[in-house]
């Protein structure tokens, strides 16, 4: 499992800043059958968080109604240089983490 | 004041009204706002009318709030008329948030409502609403 955060490199301090996220993950609904007439176990991912120096910036708790490879675009008060950190978990508790740096100026 | 601008005002309020009026029937969104009153400015939901596929509609929402430590929005949650499962997500924000507008892509089984309710920091409950028209609905069976 990957992903991709999108940020930008440099931001002033006070700025707003978008941050986009997109995870690879097939969001299984549990409602799909296979070749065979088996059911397709669910398996999405259930929580999406992301933190900016160990403080909570964005939280999403996730279902089957969220599309394959989830897309999230949000925003961020950039106030200090740090890191972001977006990690996931799916019902079969496989976790994932990706991060980005950010450094702030003025 | 004239009769005409007096009669005026009686519509303008009582349209206000309507749409001030809370579709607490909704289940999906009774067990957001656990019956508190819901009203529509301040939430702006973008979507498409017609998607001809339902497996990934873009969607964006757009709170009108300062995002302050003392007035935000802590939580924006979408929910679907139609999908087996009717939250589609909760979105957690705050004040480091600093604007409350989020996009992302949602599944839609079908034509339908979709609505964005906002959770407000000081207990209040802002929607709004918009229907599509779903070509394809995103595969419930085995479509």
């Amino acid at each position: 499992m990957s992903a991709r955060i999108q940020i930008p490199a440099e931001a002033k301090r006070g700025e707003i800043i978008e941050v986009r996220i997109l995870i690879q993950h097939v969001m299984e609904t549990g409602y799909r059958f296979d070749d065979r007439g088996t059911p397709i176990a669910r398996n999405v991912i259930t929580s999406i968080l992301c933190n900016y120096n160990g403080r909570e910036v964005m939280r999403a708790d996730t279902s089957s109604g969220i599309a394959a490879n989830p897309y999230l675009q949000f925003c961020m008060l950039a106030e200090a240089s740090g890191e972001l950190v977006l990690s996931w978990v799916d019902d079969e508790g496989v976790r994932g983490t990706e991060r980005a740096s950010l450094s702030v100026s003025g | 004041m004239k009769r005409r601008n007096f009669v005026f005002a009686g519509l303008f309020s009582l349209s206000a009204l309507a749409r001030a009026q809370a579709p607490v029937a909704d289940p999906g969104i009774f067990a957001v706002t656990k019956g508190a009153r819901l009203a529509r400015e301040r939430v702006k939901l973008e979507m498409p009318v017609i998607a001809e596929n339902g497996n990934a509609v873009p969607l964006k929402v757009s709170v009108s709030s300062p995002m302050t430590a003392a007035d935000h929005v802590k939580a924006i949650h979408l929910v679907s008329d139609r999908n087996p499962v009717s939250k589609i997500a909760s979105f957690y924000l705050g004040p480091y948030s600093g604007r409350a507008e989020l996009s992302t892509r949602v599944r839609l089984a079908g034509s339908q409502n979709v609505t964005a309710i906002a959770e407000m920091s000081d207990g209040s409950f802002w929607m709004d609403r918009s229907h599509i028209q779903v070509t394809l609905s995103a595969c419930v069976d085995d479509s």
